[in-house]
């Protein structure tokens, strides 16, 4: 059998694959379903300073092979973070990576400095939320912008940090780059797409925040393309996320570039569906004659 | 709580939009209980549709799940036939937990009856009903509630049926000869929105069942917000989790 193993940021993952933040809570519903050691990582709930209560509802939205969040990064803030929910996490044999967001750059700062010491084992910074008003995604669309935020981070952390990028920008290299030559340890990618839908009778739109985040299917190529070409422009490790959905897209991300992959809204459709694409990774490689799953990292020959 | 594939037993539409299946699921019905429902995966359809139970049968391992055709994911879940597979994640959510020692009024709006179905016969004989449809045409599940209940009262919004008129003007009624009871509703917001305002300005205990747009359905999202409000000051809850029912007092109806 395959070594599905792999190393980021001198962080090993029993395997590749990562419940996405913000679809899977801090870890403790789905652990009601399945035994949440046999994941890679769990990348928890977006986590601000300071508890948050969120957009009103409704704050999803069906699309066509996908959805549309606003959830307004709702949180109970870092030290209820680390009071409640990470010692379930850090019994769980999983890796543990906090998500967390600012709206100001000495929050993002005091949030990471306050998981300095903490059983987390990396901190995924979101510079990419459209769901809020200030902050997020303007930190992540401007790459002096996100070189300067990515140092700032970086300085305030004691664990490896990998910044999450969005992709609203027009050349997602370019800010890949920034957030490598900030320090950054490892970047994740995509956030979701700014998108809207509309009642036509009653002419609102269907989320109280009239815009909203789309993930699900529907994102799956344009992630593809952004994680392949953020890959082929940074050193630093890339993890792949956005429209995974079965065991075939994660190989796909996988050979673009990504050392690891998240997987996020299709928990919605299939709560088992992160250990069905484990599964299918080892069956794939061990079919290909592969001896570890770090090996077929990138190797996509493009035409 | 499980995923998992199970067999619908049998098929019956209640009215043109409205259907009722009889799912052969003993490990769901085993950890079922009144007022607490299931997600259900519509074909190809990325977001699962929540969908309470009606009645819950135990001894046979089956739960009575009705739901209204509102788009495309119930309209694929209408043309399932008896025999079909359906994949259903749960139980999920709190439930009711009628109170055996006070008197119990079932307010149920349209969609909203087959939940307090179930819980009016969690609760026995003594129940009484208040039942309100658009019209005739829309009534659904009026005979299970004679059975369950010693009384029932039907209101429609044209007098097609029983009483013109609102659950509402029912229930002012009955809590003037019943000021100890213990209310329990599900239907529309702006429903329960007055049931809820007559319960409190009676210093009656209501408690209300709600709906909204959902995602993961197990807590883990946080998409299916409510706001509500204590002691402690306000609250974004989530009604997969800390719902479907919440104590009336609590809610904010237009947060």
């Amino acid at each position: 059998m395959a070594d599905m193993r792999v190393e980021i940021a001198g962080v090993t993952f029993k395997n590749p694959v990562i419940t996405a933040s913000g679809t899977f809570g801090f870890g403790r519903e789905y652990a009601r379903l399945y035994d949440i050691s046999r994941l890679g990582g769990i990348s928890c709930k977006g986590t601000t300073l300071h508890e948050r209560l969120g957009n009103p509802a409704p704050r999803i939205a069906e699309t066509p092979s996908g959805m549309l969040n606003s959830v307004g990064l709702q949180n109970p803030g870092v030290d209820a973070f680390l009071r409640d929910d990470l010692p379930f996490l850090a019994s769980q044999d999983v890796v543990v990576i906090a998500n967390i967001a600012g709206s100001t750059e000495d929050e993002y700062v005091e949030t990471i400095r306050r998981l300095q010491g903490s059983a987390v084992d990396m901190i995924e910074v979101n510079i990419s939320c459209p769901n809020v008003k200030a902050g997020g995604v303007s930190f992540g669309t401007d790459p002096r912008a996100v070189e300067h935020i990515t140092k700032l981070c970086k300085s305030a952390a004691d664990k490896p940090i990998m910044m999450k990028l969005t992709p609203n920008v027009t050349d997602i290299s370019e800010i890949a780059a920034a957030a490598e030559a900030g320090g950054a340890d490892a970047i994740s990618l995509i956030n979701t797409l700014t998108g809207m839908r509309i009642d036509v009778n009653s002419r609102r739109p269907i989320l109280r925040n009239n815009t909203g985040g789309l993930s699900g299917a529907a994102v799956f190529p344009v992630a593809l393309r952004m994680v392949w070409q953020a890959a082929n422009r940074v050193k630093i490790p890339v993890v792949g996320m956005g429209g995974i959905t079965k065991w075939q897209d994660a190989v796909e991300m996988l050979l673009a570039g990504a050392c690891a992959v998240q997987i996020g809204a299709a928990n919605f459709t299939d709560a088992y569906i992160p250990l069905k694409v484990i599964a299918g990774i080892q069956e794939y490689l061990d079919a290909q004659g592969e001896t570890c799953v770090s090996d077929i990292v990138g190797t996509v020959r493009p035409w | 709580m499980l995923q998992a594939d199970f067999t619908i037993a049998s098929v019956e539409q209640l009215n043109p939009t409205t259907y009722a299946f009889t799912v052969d699921c003993p490990p769901m019905a085993e950890e079922s209980w009144c007022g607490r429902f299931v997600h259900i995966r519509c074909g190809e359809k990325p977001l699962r549709r929540p969908i309470s139970i009606c009645e819950i049968d135990k001894q046979n391992g089956t739960l009575k799940l009705v739901f209204e055709v509102r788009g495309e994911g119930t309209e694929w879940l209408a043309t399932r036939k008896a025999g079909d597979v359906i994949n259903i994640l749960g139980p999920l959510g709190n439930g009711f937990f009628p109170n055996q020692d006070k008197p119990a009024i079932f307010v149920g709006g349209g969609i909203g009856c087959p939940p307090m179905l179930g819980a009016a016969q969690d609760y026995g004989k003594n129940a009484e009903a208040i039942l309100g449809f658009r019209s005739k045409a829309q009534m659904i599940l009026l005979d299970s509630f004679e059975k369950a209940c010693k009384r029932v009262a039907v209101t429609t919004d044209d007098g097609s049926f029983g009483i013109k008129g609102f659950v509402t003007d029912v229930l002012q009624e009955r809590l003037r000869e019943e000021p100890d009871a213990v209310v329990y509703a599900c239907g529309p917001t702006p429903m329960l929105k007055n049931v809820a305002a007559l319960c409190n300005a009676q210093n009656v205990q209501c408690y209300v069942s709600l709906e909204q747009r959902m995602g993961c359905g197990v807590g883990a999202c946080l998409v299916c917000a409510c706001k509500t409000h204590d002691a402690q000051g306000e609250h974004m809850r989530h009604v997969c989790k800390n719902g479907p029912v919440f104590d009336a007092r609590e809610v904010d109806f237009d947060g």
